[in-house]
């Protein structure tokens, strides 16, 4: 068990800076009386970072302290992604400086700031399906490290830290919480003092959330630092004894979470208070206008989920909400029900009244219904092309009238798309920096904003989203949710797919919940709590989860 | 010191237009030092390739007579390079268009219509495309490398036409030399000026190039080619269907090829001989890129490399240059394109390696 006091750390740690520390803190109390003030473990001083026109970071002043879970608040595109960067030395600050241990340093790039002993967890992982967990880990040492010797360490580190991993499983059988954790493990092997995570929990069940905040807490009591980037304000209230809020490039607020509440924190972040989500449900439903009848999916490669005998009705005026954890076969709901993946079996999916299984997405969007999935760049929008462009990706047969002329020729007209355009950017208000920008020049929330106002602003009878506000900022989020839950109560029937728990209580007014390519039938929110669903989500079934 | 390719936010307007530029004066030198290292004066080397052959008319035209064939190939090639179809056997399908037109006025020598000449062109295209919807098919239906077939398939065609020139359509009265009987006059392109070499296929690859640039960037055919070739799954997404895009690529681009294989025939040689690959459709690779896939662009491109193709020929006459050297350049000029089109979306950052004391 790891004790508390200054002597903590010291059996974990074989070398680097928690043992400097604890030294420097025993010499302290053993010899003079005065103590020299102790710096803080990571300092920076007027850092400013410089896009083009655009001010990512405008004279940011923030101190992390030694042993403290310090969170990092703020909307997307506020310059927390930015910050971490120039911390861990994937870009360079354009002025300022960063103190470690109150002594200036350049982080040029990552393998130096791996070597000053900042570790990081990204929020999307870099691993290998096809190889071990040992393999994987391997990777980010040099070729000297014998694997046998990594396995070991990666075996002692999970047991030392409760964070179960077998390091000669293959990464594509794990689950996305397992795979974290061999992030993490990967990150503690470089034994760092400071250790980033970028919004961790945002792929987790609430169980597998728990127990990361436990070694977290174990981390911090060895004396390590952690930088906690999360939008979920609870956990940050849960888990950090400070936090800094930034919002447009600067620096906002410092303060102490605990003392807050989770709306103060949100208000502090947008800048406003946040609209609650006003529920408009008129309680009774209208028409069917998606049926899935016994769909099931054969997975087309290793990787991938097969869906297995899907039934789901959603009715006109209702929000389903479909709950579950990364990789039980959300994707490949999506690319079914879409018209990606079309059905052998026209009557498996049926949509306003239509078979449509042998349909197309054209032929599928033509009936009435949108499309919205999860990754943004290179599924729903073209990176490289501009708004307008992927304006029309989206809606070249849905609105072929208006925007395509000369009949067969099929002449793109420019005018009405530019015209949509606008209109969509100024009700979503998207926020861009040139007139037409490409997709990928966009925040992540300003572009799920923009690809959500594309489909909404068509007026579709059945909309299907897959993960509406993943790494989207809590205001923008909100609007968001509002958007769907609008479109239901004017009459469409709208199939929110998330693994975002909050959201689902949120917007939907019944939750079914996927598990290993199989769904249950829905259940009115009202009837559930989070920690049926939570079960639900881990393949237990609520029977036997009661019992247990 | 360290250098770095940083990607760019934004990819560069800028260099979308100074990269071929920058590509031309960078072969310029290297140019240099090639005919240093040849031991030949590089003034001397530069003007008889780039600027010789613009004072004089009869060179002049020839480089038309060069630019047409390459224009044609090239523009069909940008459709495909732009679908993410990588089309490396246009000189096959040139070939095979060549070898298809040809067999109207080989089978039927006796007809004299003025319908001979259209019919021989959409031959030329027709064969061109069956060619091309080899390798297509083969990778829509079994996921092969259309870079290996469509390669492979210019030796098959090769052969094909060598065995028809010396075989069943050899001039019986050709004293034995490969070819087939010269073309009567209804089944010859005209010529631009009597008496001179540029043909009427000039202007069709200058209408064939227009057409195709307007296709590309305004309508939406020309969406769905860009839309596939930048992420096949957005275009998924956008209900386009990739395998569709790579028979329809093919096609285009092997027809193309095709109408530039039975112009040559038809216009240039007027009879098919053996003599027909000359590698226009492995150096329209080249016009395709430095013209940045743009058909408008690929005609300035084609006549540069014709330029480079008339003044190696006068090279080699007044300086004894191998011809190898200009496939050197030629081949030195696509390097430098594809590099220079790095700096499209990457710049160079030069990054100063500090120790960091720990």
């Amino acid at each position: 068990m790891c004790g508390v006091g200054p002597f903590a750390g010291l059996e974990f740690v074989g070398g680097g800076y928690v043992r400097a520390f604890i030294q420097v803190q025993m010499s302290a109390q053993d010899r003079s009386p005065p103590i020299p003030p102790i710096p803080a473990l990571l300092e920076t001083r007027n850092i400013t970072k410089i896009f083009g026109e655009l001010k990512a970071n405008d004279s940011v002043d923030f101190a992390i302290q030694k042993g403290e879970i310090h969170a990092l608040l703020g909307e997307n595109g506020a310059g927390k992604s930015t910050l971490v960067k120039i911390l861990f030395g994937s870009l360079q600050q354009t002025d300022g400086s960063v103190l470690w241990n109150g002594e200036s340093v350049h982080v040029d790039s990552p393998s130096q700031a791996k070597a000053l002993g900042i570790g990081m967890v990204f929020q999307h992982f870099s691993l290998f399906e096809a190889l071990t967990v040992a393999e994987n880990i391997a990777l980010s040492f040099g070729s000297d490290v014998e694997l046998a010797d990594i396995s070991e360490r990666a075996r002692d580190l999970s047991h030392q830290y409760g964070l179960p991993l077998d390091p000669d499983a293959l990464v594509g059988d794990l689950s996305v919480g397992e795979r974290q954790r061999i992030e993490i493990i990967r990150c503690l092997m470089q034994d760092p003092a400071l250790i980033i995570l970028d919004e961790p929990t945002s792929v987790l069940t609430p169980q597998e959330a728990n127990t990361l905040f436990e070694t977290l807490f174990r981390l911090r009591d060895e004396g390590r630092s952690i930088l906690y980037i999360s939008h979920r304000l609870e956990e940050v209230q849960r888990l950090c004894s400070a936090a800094t809020i930034m919002r447009h490039g600067k620096v906002v607020d410092a303060c102490d979470p605990r003392e807050e509440t989770a709306g103060s924190l949100a208000s502090k972040m947008v800048g406003a208070e946040i609209e609650g989500i006003e529920h408009k449900f008129a309680g009774e439903v209208g028409d069917v206008f998606l049926e899935l009848n016994h769909l099931s999916l054969p997975s087309d490669h290793p990787f991938a989920i097969s869906l297995k005998d899907i039934s789901l009705k959603v009715h006109a005026g209702e929000v389903v909400g479909v709950a579950g954890i990364a990789g039980n076969g959300q994707g490949e709901l999506f690319g079914a029900v879409s018209g990606e993946d079309v059905q052998d079996n026209p009557s498996a999916v049926r949509m306003c009244g239509e078979d449509a299984g042998a349909k197309g997405i054209s032929s599928r969007r033509a009936l009435g219904a949108a499309f919205i999935p999860e990754e943004r760049l290179g599924h729903g929008a073209v990176p490289e092309l501009p708004l307008t462009d992927n304006l029309l990706l989206a809606r070249h047969a849905s609105d072929k009238s208006s925007f395509l002329s000369l009949g067969g020729l099929s002449v793109i007209a420019r005018g009405a798309i530019n015209s949509a355009t606008k209109k969509v950017v100024e009700a979503m208000d998207v926020r861009k920096s040139a007139e037409n920008p490409p997709a990928g020049a966009l925040s992540g929330g300003n572009l799920q904003k923009f690809i959500m106002g594309r489909e909404l602003d068509r007026e579709p009878k059945l909309l299907v989203v897959n993960q509406p506000t993943w790494g989207v900022d809590a205001g923008a989020a909100a609007n968001i949710r509002q958007a769907l839950i609008d479109l239901a109560a004017n009459g469409s029937a709208v199939l929110v797919i998330s693994q975002d728990l909050d959201e689902i209580f949120e917007v939907a007014s019944s939750i079914a919940v996927m598990a290993d390519g199989r769904l249950t039938q829905p259940v009115p929110a009202s009837e559930l709590t989070r920690e049926q669903i939570g079960l639900m989500m881990a393949g237990t079934d609520l029977g036997s989860g009661a019992a247990a | 010191m360290r250098i770095e390719l940083q990607k760019r936010p934004v990819a560069s307007s800028t260099f979308a237009y100074v990269s071929p530029l920058l590509a031309l004066v960078l072969t310029l030198v290297a140019g240099v030092l090639m005919f240093i290292f040849l031991g030949k004066s590089p003034i001397t080397g530069l003007y008889t390739y780039f600027l010789e052959p613009l004072t004089d008319p009869w060179s002049r035209e020839q480089i038309l007579v060069k630019a047409t064939p390459l224009t044609l190939i090239a523009v069909g090639l940008a459709v495909c390079f732009r679908s993410g179809n990588w089309n490396i056997g246009a000189e096959g399908q040139y070939l095979i268009g060549g070898m298809f037109g040809a067999m109207l006025p080989v089978l039927f020598s006796e007809w004299q219509s003025p319908l001979m000449l259209p019919l021989m062109l959409i031959m030329g295209m027709l064969g061109g495309a069956l060619y091309g919807f080899i390798p297509a098919i083969l990778k829509a239906r079994f996921g092969t490398n259309e870079i290996l077939t469509s390669l492979m398939l210019v030796y098959v065609a090769q052969q094909l036409v060598d065995w028809v020139v010396r075989g069943p359509w050899r001039d019986p009265k050709g004293f034995g030399f490969p070819g087939s009987k010269s073309f009567s006059e209804s089944a010859t392109l005209p010529k631009l000026i009597e008496f001179g070499d540029a043909h009427y296929g000039a202007i069709i690859a200058v209408i064939v190039a227009i057409v195709v640039w307007f296709v590309l960037s305004k309508t939406l055919k020309g969406f769905e080619v860009t839309v596939l070739g930048q992420s096949p799954r957005a275009g998924r997404f956008a209900g386009f269907s990739a395998k569709k895009m790579t028979i329809f690529a093919f096609v285009v681009s092997g027809a193309l090829a095709g109408l530039a294989g039975i112009g040559e025939v038809s216009g240039s040689v007027g009879k098919l001989d053996d003599k027909l690959s000359l590698g226009y459709g492995f150096s329209a690779i080249i016009v395709a890129f430095l013209g940045r896939l743009n058909p408008l662009g690929i005609i300035a491109a084609g006549l540069v490399l014709a330029l480079s193709y008339i003044g190696g020929e006068a090279a080699q006459i007044t300086m004894g240059v191998s011809d190898r050297a200009t496939r050197v350049f030629q081949g030195l000029l696509l390097f430098f394109v594809l590099a220079c089109d790095t700096l499209i979306h990457y710049r160079i950052r030069f990054i100063s390696v500090v120790k960091v004391a720990t």
